[in-house]
């Protein structure tokens, strides 16, 4: 075969104007979208913040007061139980919803049978709405219709289950349901961690005579500490920005009991008309999400700088 | 007729000096090969000829065009990757026809021009499947398919059969090489492994860290490299340096040696010194020009110089023997004929081929 | 000869009790996985069978309890003539209003995020990583931050109160999402491929739609998902910006449940909680699997 053989065309020659609107593709279609996350990102929050440091009641204003909107916020009781609410909420939340995840996850990863169908059970509720599962959990907290009617009718008569309508106990109704709805997705995460550990680790465990126990506890765990940190970043947004779960279940209630930040904001800003004082209380809540976000992101950024160096 | 030339080509990324103004050029149907350890700014290199990462400062011609700025796929060039680069949800057909469909060439030429190379390559039985179908070897004919269909001025090589296993890779060195005595294109071809470039290449650029240390046929790289890292990295097992100092025996220039027992003994120079070598020096031989000395092979070899060594290790591969030998506080590796290795332990004679041997200054590393 | 058939019958012994203990372990195993798993599933098979159940019945057994009618009326009810509010239309007008909403906000949003990721991974230019980082920002901003910005800017396109403000509100706070999935998914398509598909002549387009998007699929399926069901189950922007009629789904089940007199309707409101879950659940359990395959593989990192 001569060379000849394998000429097929002689490419066009270049147009250089065209050339330079080509490279300008990429810009053009990532523009508008770019322009849109980053006024949502910055002009927003910028602006929820002036507002915040403005007279604003029914209609936004923009004569400037401080801090007058966070002092009044944090001169207010049921604030503060909500604030309180948030940290108690998020932390049980999360530990509660990784521990169940993880021991689904580890019970799935012994090679049970059947294991698509574990798997779909306990993952469904991720893709039910808050206000769903709210709502049927509510049910099943009254005490006239629900878990405890159903117990009494099985003749233990005194038996008592009123969660939610307990205002010393309702948020832990609040932290059941939320556990129940997103373990499955932590459970997800974990085995998908478990089963990404290179296998030759666990044979190795194996060979040096360690216990199951042992293999999660020294071996596997310590590998997926990084899925750790991801869920519980997960975890931590769902719990800052929840609001339907708590307004379908409890509505904050009994009383002013299950008051959350979310549910706060929305009632200053569209109940009472105190938008400043919403406003403030809405910048309150991105802190409380920058106090988690901000290390993480850190760390994030140490890892990764730590990665690179070594390869 | 195409040629390439590249004129004091820079590269920076931000403040970084990847490649550090190369020099470089390809006559028609040469092949070129780019050899040099990982992260020397070889792929860099290529990726600047292909079009794909912009030139900071300098030329590249293609057939004395000036392509600083033009798109990769008006270059006429057709590159082999590494890692294949096959598309992997077409078929083998598909991958092939890709460029020709995206230069709309009509369709009863795309069929000709794959059933040509596909016979060429002898890859028709696979012409249906996808990538993730085929084997290491078969990826790797395949994407010489791909390029060879297009049928450009320049081929581009980047390390194409580092993926392979030892066996295959050699089989393919060997299928390259006829390749491209029948194609007869110029060709870049980029390898970290130095019996490649050895074996495929008309010249050799070796390069380190951003620049071209030499840029010569195999011979002279491999017997006059140009320096310490050209002669270290060339060959294996490498070259050995020995610091050594400019003697005098009988009016005739020597490299004086320390031996094991703290004798002094002068080797006699064969070359011609220039007026302004230095008294400090390093002797390179390399393992094959070390024999056991017996009176015949001095008479075969007049350059033949004797000195003792202690054998420390003996490593037999089946065709040849390397022995690990101590010569004053330096270990030199020797290779030697299976029936003439010196045994563990022993103290030989060596003789050493000073015709052959290397001198380095070793201020500047530079060969004398 | 004795030694041997000692040992032998000690190592039956030991085999025997690793064999029991192996037994126990299983046993122990899915006893908890049936324990756990009534606990994710009775709710709804409450809800379910509620919805089939008579009122009165439901009145005189409490909620929890083996069904002992069945009809299907509570689910035209909820569906089609239940009161929410003084209008008696049941579910059906919300219902199609979070389709309205929740299909269109999912395919522009996705397209983008597809285009953007797409860009950000193949196409990088000076700056890009940090614009990247700046977008990324977007997945972290509660809601609550951005309720009065939108309450403006709604008012004054003209789009409070609809089904449209609601779409606009879902693409662009989504964008950051689905740019941050398909980014980190087309990171893992190795550069060589664009880099060999550019020689072979093909641009911008080309690429994407010959070598990008055939590739995409895992990371489309799971964008598709999260964000559907995302933006189905989504309540504040719904109630903040919506009322009545213009209300989706979840807005009105709260409203619905809310409006209780003294008597529950609990037939009613248990098929009103389904057809509100419906949708994303059949989503979930025909692309569940697809759904956490692809979000591990590159969603999260
Ligand atoms: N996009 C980039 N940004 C910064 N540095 C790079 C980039 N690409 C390559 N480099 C650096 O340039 C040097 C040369 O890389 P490369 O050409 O791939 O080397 P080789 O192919 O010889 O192994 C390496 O040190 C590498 O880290
Ligand atoms: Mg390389």
């Amino acid at each position: 075969m001569s060379n000849h053989d394998l000429i097929l065309s002689v490419p066009a020659p270049a147009r250089p104007w065209r050339e330079r609107l080509g490279s300008a593709v990429p810009l053009l279609v990532l523009g508008p979208s770019l322009v849109a996350s980053l006024v949502y990102v910055f002009v927003f929050t910028g602006w929820t913040l002036y507002i915040s440091l403005s007279n604003s009641s029914l209609l936004p204003s923009y004569d400037f007061v401080g801090l007058e909107n966070y002092a009044s916020l944090w001169a207010n009781r049921r604030w503060n139980i909500a604030y309180n609410n948030l940290f108690l909420f998020s932390g049980f939340y999360i530990v509660g919803s990784m521990a169940v995840g993880l021991l689904l996850a580890i019970l799935i990863d012994q090679r049970v049978r059947g294991e698509a169908v574990w798997r779909t059970i306990f993952l469904y509720p991720l893709a039910v709405s808050f206000i769903v599962t709210g709502t049927v959990w509510s049910w099943l907290y009254n005490p006239t219709d629900g878990i405890q009617a159903m117990v009494r009718g099985l003749g233990w008569t005194n038996f008592s289950f009123a969660l939610a309508s307990d205002r010393h106990h309702a948020i832990y109704a609040v932290i059941i349901t939320g556990v129940w709805q997103s373990s499955g997705f932590a459970m997800a995460l974990f085995l998908a961690g478990l089963r990404s550990v290179d296998s030759d680790l666990v044979k190795a465990a194996q060979i040096d005579g360690a216990s199951t126990f042992r293999i999660y506890r020294k071996v596997l765990l310590p590998t997926i500490a990084p899925i750790f940190l991801a869920v519980a970043v997960i975890q931590i947004q769902f719990a800052i920005k929840t609001f339907d779960l708590v307004a379908a279940l409890t509505k904050g209630g009994p009383g002013i009991s299950t008051t959350f930040p979310a549910i706060y904001v929305y009632d200053l800003m569209f109940q009472r008309g105190q938008i400043g004082e919403g406003a403030a209380a809405a910048i309150m809540m991105l802190a409380a999400l920058a106090v988690v976000l901000v290390p993480y992101s850190f760390w994030v950024v140490w890892r990764r700088r730590k990665e690179a160096g070594h390869g | 007729m195409s040629t390439l030339t590249i004129r004091s080509l820079r590269k920076n990324y931000g403040t970084v000096e990847v490649l550090k103004g190369i020099d470089l050029e390809a006559q028609n149907g040469e092949f070129v090969a780019l050899v040099g350890p990982s992260g020397c700014g070889k792929s860099t290199l290529l990726a600047m000829i292909a079009g794909l990462e912009t030139v900071t400062s300098g030329e590249i011609r293609i057939d004395g065009r000036l392509v600083n700025a033009v798109a990769p796929k008006d270059r006429d060039i057709a590159m082999v990757f590494q890692s294949y680069a096959l598309y992997p949800t077409m078929t083998v057909r598909e991958n092939i026809t890709f460029g020709m469909e995206s230069r709309r060439v009509p369709k009863p030429q795309q069929d000709e021009a794959v059933k040509r190379v596909a016979a060429f390559l002898q890859i028709e039985p696979l012409l249906g499947r996808k990538p993730g179908q085929l084997s290491g070897g078969q990826r790797q004919r395949v994407a010489m398919g791909r390029a060879l269909v297009r049928d450009p001025k320049l081929f581009l090589f980047d390390e194409p059969l580092s993926n392979l296993d030892a066996k295959l890779r050699v089989d393919m060195r060997t299928e390259i090489k006829k390749l491209h005595h029948r194609v007869g294109k110029t060709t870049v071809y980029v390898t970290h492994d130095q019996v490649e470039a050895m074996t495929l290449a008309s010249r050799i650029a070796v390069m380190h860290q951003g620049s071209v240390q030499q840029f010569d046929e195999p011979a002279m790289i491999y017997n006059r490299p140009a320096n310490m890292f050209v002669a270290g990295f060339m060959g294996s097992p490498a070259m050995n340096f020995l610091p050594a100092e400019l003697g005098e025996e009988g009016g005739r220039p020597t490299v004086a040696l320390s031996t094991a027992d703290g004798k002094t003994v002068g080797l006699p120079i064969v070359q011609t010194l220039p007026s302004d070598t230095p008294r400090q020096l390093v002797l390179g031989i390399r393992p094959e020009h070390i024999y056991r000395f017996d009176p015949d092979l001095q008479r075969r070899k007049p350059g033949i110089a004797q000195i003792d060594a202690m054998v420390e290790l003996v490593e037999p591969t089946g065709a040849e023997t390397m022995a690990v030998l101590r010569l004053g506080a330096k270990e030199i590796t020797g290779r030697f004929d299976p029936d003439s290795t010196p045994r563990m332990g022993e103290t030989v004679t060596l003789g050493i081929d000073m015709a052959r041997a290397c001198l380095f200054d070793p201020t500047t590393q530079r060969l004398i | 000869m004795v030694d041997a058939a000692l040992d032998r019958s000690l190592d039956h012994r030991a085999a025997t009790v690793t064999a029991r203990r192996h037994l126990l372990t299983r046993l122990v195993i899915y006893g908890l996985l049936v324990v756990f798993a009534a606990i994710y599933l009775v709710p709804l098979l409450v809800v379910v069978l509620n919805s089939f159940r008579d009122q009165q019945e439901i009145a005189r057994n409490g909620l929890i309890s083996l069904p002992r009618s069945f009809r299907l009326e509570a689910w035209s009810q909820a569906w089609s003539t239940y009161c929410i509010g003084g209008t008696c239309e049941g579910m059906q007008r919300n219902f199609y209003n979070s389709l309205k909403m929740t299909i269109p906000a999912t395919i522009i949003s996705t397209t983008v995020g597809a285009m953007n990721g797409y860009i950000l991974s193949k196409w990088r230019f000076k700056g890009s990583e940090a614009l990247f980082t700046l977008m990324l920002l977007g997945v972290f901003i509660p809601g609550q931050i951005s309720l009065m910005p939108w309450a403006f800017i709604l008012g004054n396109l003209g789009l409070s109160n609809s089904t449209y403000g609601l779409i606009v509100i879902h693409v662009i706070q989504g964008i950051s999402f689905t740019t941050l999935f398909c980014r980190n998914y087309y990171v893992s398509i190795p550069d060589d491929l664009i880099k060999a598909a550019r020689i072979d002549g093909a641009g911008f387009w080309r690429i994407f739609r010959k070598i990008i998007l055939p590739l995409s699929s895992p990371i489309l399926i799971v964008t598709v998902i999260w964000q559907f069901t995302g933006i189905w189950n989504e309540y504040l922007f719904g109630v903040v910006f919506t009322s009545g009629q213009q209300q989706p789904i979840t807005a009105a089940l709260v409203a619905l449940t809310a409006s209780g007199t003294n008597v529950r309707a609990y037939d009613v409101m248990s098929a009103a909680v389904l057809i509100g879950a419906l949708p994303p659940l059949l989503i979930y359990l025909f692309g569940g699997k697809y759904f956490v395959r692809g979000l591990t593989q590159g969603a999260i990192k």
